[in-house]
């Protein structure tokens, strides 16, 4: 009587058991092969772009990269000019944003008094949430013709240096690379400040107060104690900065005035890779529209290792922490 | 050098610096307030009834309802393909492989997909779906709100899955061993438990890709590419608000200008709102987009 009892009773939670085993292996592969879509999102990115641009990329093959002309009629493409403005952009940008994103963090870890530091810390953040198209227009209707301003000025002066001097001689079009660096420049400062203000909340009290106790001044604390603590991190916000300015489209492609040229002076127009893409994309066919893609695979691969250097160092000082 | 020169010299150079910490923030938060501010002007000049009544066809009498509406959709599509799978990833990443090798690649690919270029993540879009779908339908239907929708749903997808795993971490390893001695099974202890423990966190990153993607251009340039009539049909392009600013803000007659200043305004105000709101009232959730 027991045993018959007992016996379905067994058998039913062993199917139970078995049949959560299975559920437990169905939920656990669905949610792997989601994991598994990101992979597959920045693989697919970088294949797809290499295929998009394979008449070019192969049909060229480093020719593409050393090639400055542009020219549709003829077609022939080169990316000289496009990566050349991107980087002088992007460096104009991590130049004046780096001092300026170091001050402003300094500012929100060591100076303000802590009833300031939340609201400015949200304002200086809320500069990345503004959206990029919004940059550009602003930069178009209201930071161009500022520039076109100063400019004169600026060739004036600057111009009149040896060696730079070269960099502010132009005409005073408002539009150009240096213009583009700075729009850049205000862009990627909330990303570089929030990375700096994150690391330097990391460093141990006790090691700035036992400074502080040695008679140090703020300022020797940050630079002395501070900033070589974070070292690694700090130059990996850096270089996350630069792979943002790398890769933004909307707010330097009204901006830089799309033309291609390489020029030493940072006041006269130029082009970037991925104003070059979203000025010409849809009128392009054929190989032009080839090269255009082969240009979004040089812009990915670029940033990818940018950013996969910038995440390294950031995870150096989280290792450390013992995250 | 004395030592009172010593020291007189290492105050100068700390008030120059402390100056030049306070300069830096007033410099950062006169773009801010800049930038808003013309924004705020332009955009209320221009601001009338028919901005939201009107369809793009009708050029500078027109307004941008056409673009609100496609906006909304492919916001919405985008949503839809990238809540659920960026909220499974995020659980596949706390709770099955927080500490495995395969965890940790996809955790530090996804921070990267967190910052790639989104016009690459467009012409990625364009190359698996326009131009596929277009080859096989002959040119009946290339460019398409869902494209579109996908491409936004690329750029939100990284900002759950971080912000679901980071959440889930969140969650205390007791609750899971206390519903694990009971003999629940782990999907049910993930889907039952720990999600509703962690819904709070997770909707906050739900909200934060919707800000996110809502102001973005780049990807819908050729995906979605725009449209001067409504529709609301995923097959067909769709105009949204950000590509039209862009084509207003390329067009010379000020007229557009103003119309692209208006919708500058509400997709600002939106983005914003939506951004600010979410820190307050998750504030105890913060998460870090670095």
């Amino acid at each position: 009587m027991q045993v018959t009892r007992t016996k379905p009773f067994v058998r039913d939670s062993e199917m139970r058991s078995h049949a959560d085993a299975r559920h437990d292996r169905i939920f656990r592969g669905v949610l792997k092969f989601c994991a598994l879509l990101v992979l597959a999102a920045l693989l697919g990115a970088a294949l797809s772009t290499l295929w998009g641009g394979r008449e070019v990329l192969f049909g060229q093959g480093l020719h593409f990269l050393t090639n400055d002309a542009w020219n549709p009629v003829e077609d022939d493409y080169g990316a000289l000019s496009p990566i050349f403005g991107t980087l002088v952009t992007s460096l104009i940008a991590i130049v004046l944003a780096v001092p300026v994103s170091f001050g402003v963090a300094m500012f929100l870890t060591e100076i303000a008094p802590t009833w300031m530091r939340g609201p400015v810390g949200t304002a200086i953040e809320l500069l990345a949430g503004i959206p990029s198209i919004i940059y550009g227009m602003w930069g178009l209707f209201v930071f161009v013709p500022f520039m076109s301003s100063i400019e004169p000025a600026l060739s004036d002066t600057l111009g009149k240096l040896p060696l730079v001097g070269k960099l502010f001689q132009g005409p005073p079009l408002g539009l150009g690379l240096l213009t583009a660096g700075i729009v850049l420049a205000v862009m990627i400062l909330p990303f570089i400040t929030s990375v700096m203000r994150e690391v330097f909340q990391t460093v141990p009290i006790r090691l700035k107060e036992s400074a502080y106790a040695l008679g140090s001044t703020r300022w020797e604390v940050l630079w002395d104690i501070v900033l070589p603590y974070t070292r690694s991190a700090v130059i990996g916000g850096i270089i996350l900065g630069l792979g943002r300015a790398l890769g933004e489209t909307m707010a330097v492609t009204f901006v830089l005035g799309n033309s291609y040229n390489i020029t030493s002076s940072l006041l006269k127009p130029g082009t970037s890779i991925s104003s070059s893409i979203a000025n010409e994309f849809n009128e392009a066919v054929g190989v032009h529209r080839s090269a255009l893609i082969a240009l979004g695979f040089l812009l990915f691969v670029v940033t990818f290792i940018v950013l996969l250097i910038a995440r390294l160092m950031l995870h150096q000082l989280a290792k450390r922490e013992g995250k | 050098m004395s030592a009172q020169g010593l020291y007189t010299r290492r105050r100068i150079t700390n008030a120059m610096a402390m100056t030049f910490g306070a300069a830096a923030t007033a410099l950062g938060l006169f773009f801010l307030v800049w930038i808003l501010w013309l924004t705020l002007v332009n955009g209320i000049s221009a601001l009338h009834g028919s901005l939201f009544t009107k369809i793009t066809a009708y050029g500078p009498q027109g307004g941008l309802s056409n673009a609100i509406v496609g906006s909304l959709m492919m916001d919405l599509i985008a949503l839809l393909i990238c809540t659920p799978i960026g909220v499974m990833a995020g659980m596949w990443l706390a709770e099955y492989a927080r500490l495995t090798k395969l965890g940790t690649v996809i955790r530090f690919l996804n921070d990267i997909l967190l910052s790639a270029p989104s016009i690459v993540l467009g012409l990625f879009v364009y190359m698996i779906i326009v131009l596929p779908m277009s080859n096989m339908t002959h040119g009946a239907v290339s460019f398409s709100g869902f494209a579109g929708g996908v491409a936004l749903a690329l750029i939100g997808l990284p900002v759950i899955v971080r912000t679901t795993d980071e959440m889930l971490q969140l969650v205390p390893n007791t609750l899971r061993e206390a519903t694990l001695s009971l003999g629940v099974p782990q999907w049910k202890l993930t889907m039952q438990i720990l999600l509703r423990a962690a819904s709070s966190g997770i909707v906050t990153g739900v909200l934060l890709a919707l800000a996110r993607l809502a102001g973005e251009t780049a990807p819908l340039l050729f995906t979605a590419f725009g449209n001067n009539f409504m529709t609301v049909h995923p097959l067909d392009k769709v105009a949204s608000v950000p590509v039209a600013i862009y084509q207003y803000t390329n067009d010379p007659d000020p007229a557009l200008h103003a119309i692209a200043w208006a919708g500058a305004l509400v997709i600002t105000l939106f983005v914003l709102a939506l951004s600010l709101l979410t820190r307050l009232f998750f504030s105890r959730n913060k998460v870090s987009y670095g």
